[in-house]
């Protein structure tokens, strides 16, 4: 059995032509690769209802079945009901983005008035079994000491940032949650604030971590599609897709004080998949309403080797729609954008609906003093993914000041 | 009675002249400072959290001499954490008074009044002058007196929202029936609101987001002030009698009596 080529996979001409075969196999015969659903011993399974109601309406969704009538309808109504939201992601919405942006605009500023929050990601380590850092794909691997890793963080923290996402690969192995919880008690030193976007763990986990210091958790579920979820990770805890779906609601019972949201669009039906993230905060804050949620939008871009990855189904004004149709159902919530998208596209959207966005930001391994100061300081790891808006803190502070927004570097305490 | 020195609010044995308590959140740093002069606000509320910063762009370099800082718990989900906070407002100099606000729902951010005095009670004993924030609860404001608040701080609607005097019914029992200052937060849209408020015998009002979602902030600054003080003046004077229908009757029901 075969499927058509997936061209989200790369060959490296490093491999055996013996592993060569085995990955192939593994690409292309689904009966060779675990169940999705199936959870690994060492994974904590809760008993949740979230992702059953999360899924049975995203299955029953059918964008083609909204016009412009509901759009209207929607628009017109104070609060926005489920039912209103799928009418804004669907394409009878796409005539209205304007004035969806003003009522994203009026809901964005009642409730964070102009502020935008800044923050940095802190790539430690870049060993993953998928995206650019991909298992398979031939790159600069390199994973941070906790030496290296004060450095860059003391780099980053003399630029102003007081906000720091700390990443790693999805690889436990090579990324062990002891090592995260070293980064998060030295990010606690240098940062007010400290996220984390690491692989799925268990409670107790988070609640190690919770301790050293992090308090939000981002998970991206990339794509609620099970079956295209599948013919991407074929292997390894990525694969297993519930245990992923509840990482945010183990974090929360962690005691997180926050948890983020995303899928990448563009990898499959991005109404469906944007209905499905807004739903899994929706239904999770109505279960911890104590809870700081926030969503973020990537979608794909060119990866190193591989560009026939591209943007091209979601465009900016679909993007752009999404977010309103976000901010408009879930009006409480952090809307995140990344430096995936260009300075101009972050500039706008700030005014509309994000509330915060990177500066400064390189998602390569151990080089932002060179980046930050133009010292080169040896080896570092290759970049995930190219970023298009390359701007500093500091020229993003005085940006946004001139759009008219309040930049703000900490809003949070550790309490 | 323009200048009127008799007619000061009282909180913790200081005085203010202004009844307009500013927030300070939601908009731009550099425009503090004008919003408090046209305001003529006294007290004006910081988040402790947004206060926790690094020497660069701290909040609280921006609020002007003289003022009395308000120092916010915003982002406690609990009373031990509203405590925590109200500690480091302490350490970080913002003086003895601290407003409560414990939410443990970030969707429509409604006070949690219970743990909002058990807060109220610890705070008191420790000597802070705590303004509490609250659901208009009779029960609870009584609660909030017993536990050693200095005023009682009613929400008129959800925050951010500028919906009104939605609870408007239950704030002017408050005001009735509980002898500390009764303050009305969040909710408050238009000058017009925070002068029925003030007319209905609101000691101050609070607003942040309707300042901040103007179009000329320091001008609906100005426009609060103005409708603060009127309405004052109108609680003060005593409101006149409201017809319900038609002019009043010249031939009275009770012209019948004769002793």
């Amino acid at each position: 059995m075969s499927e058509q080529k997936n061209h989200f996979f790369i060959d490296s001409q490093k491999l055996s032509p013996k592993a060569l075969e085995k990955k192939h196999r593994l690409e292309q015969d689904p009966s060779c690769r675990k169940d999705p659903m199936e959870y690994f011993p060492d994974m904590e399974q809760i008993h949740s209802d979230v992702r059953e109601k999360v899924i049975a309406q995203m299955k029953a969704y059918d964008p083609s079945r909204y016009t412009s009538i509901d759009v209207q309808r929607a628009l017109a109504h104070p609060r926005c009901s489920i039912e209103d939201f799928k009418a804004l992601l669907s394409d009878a919405a796409a005539p209205f983005l304007e004035e969806m942006a003003q009522r994203a605009r009026r809901e964005t500023s009642r409730h964070f008035g102009n502020t935008v929050y800044l923050f940095t990601p802190l790539y430690i380590a870049n060993y993953c079994v998928y995206c650019g850092f991909n298992c398979y794909n031939d790159i600069e691997r390199l994973q941070l000491t906790p030496e290296q890793v004060a450095h860059e963080m003391k780099v980053i923290a003399d630029s102003g940032m007081e906000e720091i996402l700390i990443l790693t690969g999805e690889s436990k192995a090579r990324s062990d949650v002891h090592y995260i919880g070293e980064a998060c008690k030295l990010a606690r030193k240098y940062f007010k604030n400290v996220g984390l976007e690491v692989y799925p763990m268990n409670t107790e986990d988070y609640r190690y971590l919770h301790a050293c210091g992090a308090d939000y958790v981002t998970v991206f579920q990339e794509t609620y599609d099970l079956k295209k979820y599948e013919t991407l990770h074929l292997l390894g805890h990525k694969r297993v897709w519930p245990y992923r779906f509840e990482a945010q609601e183990r974090a929360l019972m962690g005691g997180m004080r926050g948890v983020g949201f995303s899928a990448l669009l563009g990898l499959s039906d991005y109404h469906k998949d944007a209905l499905a993230t807004a739903l899994h905060v929706y239904y999770l804050q109505r279960k911890y309403p104590q809870a700081e949620f926030s969503l973020s939008c990537p979608r794909l871009r060119p990866i190193i080797n591989n560009e026939k990855i591209n943007p091209q189904d979601v465009s900016e004004k679909v993007l752009c729609r999404i977010l309103c149709a976000y901010r408009i159902f879930l009006p409480y919530v952090g809307i995140t954008v990344s430096s995936r998208e260009n300075a101009r596209f972050r500039n706008g959207i700030a005014k509309i609906c994000a509330t915060k966005i990177s500066a400064g930001v390189s998602t390569g391994i151990g080089d932002h003093e060179e980046k930050y100061t133009g010292h080169e300081t040896g080896k570092t790891g290759d970049e995930q993914f190219e970023i298009s808006d390359t701007r500093s803190i500091r020229s993003m502070y005085g940006d946004m000041e001139s759009e008219g927004l309040q930049p703000v570097l900490n809003d949070y305490l550790y309490v | 009675m323009e200048k009127n020195e008799e007619d000061v609010l009282e909180l913790g044995g200081r005085k203010f002249h202004s009844r307009f308590i500013l927030g300070s959140g939601k908009y731009s740093l550099k425009l503090i400072e004008a919003a408090v002069k046209d305001a003529g606000a006294e007290l004006v509320t910081v988040a402790v959290r947004r206060a926790n910063t690094k020497e660069h762009e701290n909040i609280l370099d921006y609020v002007p001499e003289g003022v009395t800082l308000l120092p916010n718990t915003s982002g406690a989900r609990t009373a031990d954490e509203a405590v925590r906070i109200a500690h480091l407002a302490r350490e970080l100099g913002c003086g003895d008074f601290v407003k409560i606000e414990i939410m443990r729902d970030t969707k429509y951010l409604l006070p949690d009044n219970e743990a909002t005095i058990r807060a109220t009670e610890t705070l008191a004993k420790e000597g802070f002058v705590v303004l509490p924030y609250m659901y208009p609860d009779l029960n609870v404001a009584r609660d909030l007196v017993d536990a050693g608040a200095a005023a009682v701080m009613p929400l008129a609607a959800p925050i951010g929202s500028n919906k009104g005097l939605v609870t408007r019914e239950f704030i002017q029992i408050l005001i009735d029936e509980i002898d500390l200052p009764i303050i009305v937060d969040a909710g408050i849209g238009s000058p017009a609101q925070a002068c029925e408020a003030m007319q209905m015998g609101a000691a101050a009002v609070m607003a942040n987001t309707a300042l901040a979602t103007a179009g000329n902030l320091p001008l609906m600054a100005s426009a609060f002030r103005e409708a603060i003080s009127a309405g004052r003046k109108a609680y003060r004077a005593g409101l006149g009698r409201v017809l319900s229908r038609g002019a009043s009757a010249s031939d009275p029901l009770t012209g019948f009596l004769r002793d």
